[in-house]
């Protein structure tokens, strides 16, 4: 049977539904218990960086390796003619994807990978446009959820620290809209959901409340969601003064449900204390790791028409 | 006092009525009715029952596509247009809002790629009500009051 993701473009998680969803996962599943180390063989996948990005783009070029592919392709866009002679991106899209099977990119521009997604005729792959989508980062989080607690309907998740500006939380609250998960907003209130993400939650009837502490809700949660509350965007004064609701230590966890996993999408700073590595509910590493599975979910799904997975 | 009528009547063309005030001349600059060589008139700030206002186009042997008609909704939703031939409406409808606008507005996020690159603008409508619109490329929505017509 043919599968419905082979030869499509992966620029926007909206553009995913359900069932492609649980195919992905499933495939990701299926390539982390039995590695296929030469399905791309004789592949090559562009893997184009007009703004650098270490951990995407070693995850992502790892994924193509342990898959038996090759890669062409640059870290910065800085070195690239687009950068210094003035070149289209729509040209150079053009061009690079002549020479390779699939294309992955980022690029400091919201809307670069739609844009490139229409100069080529090979698949497309969204690492980050922006502000905009980072779509493998939804799906290796999706991913990890689903890993660490067997489904992904109807579960306690909560996402703390910046949720206005960071994408990652968007784009992961919009995925697991699909799922009728029940949502807790913890923030500081001028970094609370932005509106519109707000109104499709509400559009869809998905269940949220917002919080001012991780501890007000720590222990009916199956997912504890951290990120960063940039310090820039306070004066030190107020920054110093809310701060400590809005990070995690090893304490706090003590009457947590036993299931419970804390993820970030990385880097950390000070947001998760370095005690709480050493607990059952830390998983933020191992789901680093999942990108791995999850960006080589994408290339099988893209790159090979009857790829089967063995979950 | 005897009323009079607004605006001279034409024999031939297009009355766009039911204009917001202040729209008026966007249309015109829009449709680059300011390059035709055609005979206009346009009235600004009519009096209306509701105190508001509004503007009205007449314009001369020229009559509108459903395409160009669909546009008009960006600056006027509830417009209609009368079609006249020898003095007497022979058609007049509302205008519709389309489901997209192709090449006709400039994204108003400055980071957005559809700026720099040989490509078509491309919004869908979000919300109708007060109009919202999403770029195609950057997923960002807008209202209408954000946004500059292209050249």
């Amino acid at each position: 049977m043919t599968n419905p993701l082979y030869q499509k473009n992966i620029i926007s998680i909206a553009d995913l539904s359900r069932s492609d969803l649980e195919l992905i996962l499933q495939t990701a599943e299926s390539l982390k218990k039995t590695p296929q180390p030469t399905l791309l063989n004789n592949k090559v996948v562009a893997s184009c960086f007009f703004e650098a990005s270490t951990r995407t783009r070693l995850s992502f070029e790892t994924a193509v390796q342990r898959l038996g592919g090759s890669i062409i392709g640059f870290d910065s866009g800085g070195n690239t003619s687009l950068a210094q002679k003035g070149e289209t991106l729509a040209d150079s899209v053009k061009v690079i994807s002549s020479y390779a099977d699939a294309f992955f990119m980022r690029h400091p521009q919201e809307g670069a990978a739609r844009l490139a997604s229409e100069f080529t005729s090979v698949p497309v792959i969204n690492g980050g446009d922006g502000s905009n989508q980072h779509p493998t980062q939804t799906l290796l989080d999706l991913f990890t959820i689903y890993e660490t607690q067997s489904r992904l309907d109807n579960l306690n998740i909560a996402f703390v620290g910046d949720l206005k500006y960071g994408r990652t939380v968007h784009s992961l609250a919009q995925a697991l809209s699909l799922f009728n998960c029940n949502f807790y907003f913890i923030s500081p209130e001028a970094l609370a959901m932005p509106d519109y993400i707000i109104e499709e939650l509400n559009e869809r009837n998905i269940t949220f409340s917002l919080h001012n502490s991780i501890e007000e809700v720590v222990d009916e949660l199956d997912i504890l969601y951290m990120t960063r509350v940039q310090k820039e965007r306070f004066d030190e004064t107020e920054y110093q003064h809310m701060k400590s609701a809005f990070l995690l230590n090893a304490a706090m966890l003590n009457n947590v449900r036993d299931n419970l996993k804390v993820l970030h999408p990385l880097p950390r700073i000070d947001e998760i204390d370095y005690d709480v590595d050493e607990t059952p509910y830390a998983y933020y590493f191992q789901q680093a790791q999942n990108g791995i599975f999850a960006r080589q979910a994408l290339l099988a799904l893209l790159l090979t028409n009857h790829f089967q997975a063995n979950a | 006092m005897q009323k009079k009528l607004q605006v001279e009547a034409i024999e031939q063309g297009s009355v766009i009525d039911h204009i917001p005030a202040r729209q008026g001349v966007k249309i015109l600059k829009f449709f680059k009715f300011t390059q035709t060589n055609e005979k206009i008139t346009i009235g600004l700030n009519l009096a209306t029952h509701n105190g508001k206002g509004k503007d009205l186009i007449k314009i001369e042997n020229t009559f509108f596509n459903d395409q160009q008609a669909n546009q008009l909704a960006l600056f006027a939703p509830n417009a209609t247009i009368n079609q006249i031939k020898d003095f007497k409406v022979v058609n007049k409808f509302k205008v519709q809002l389309p489901s997209s606008f192709i090449d006709v507005l400039a994204c108003p996020n400055s980071n957005c790629i559809s700026h720099n690159e040989p490509v078509k603008s491309r919004f869908y409508v979000q919300q109708k009500k007060k109009l919202k619109l999403k770029c195609h490329y950057c997923e960002k929505s807008f209202i209408r009051s954000t946004f500059d017509e292209l050249d």
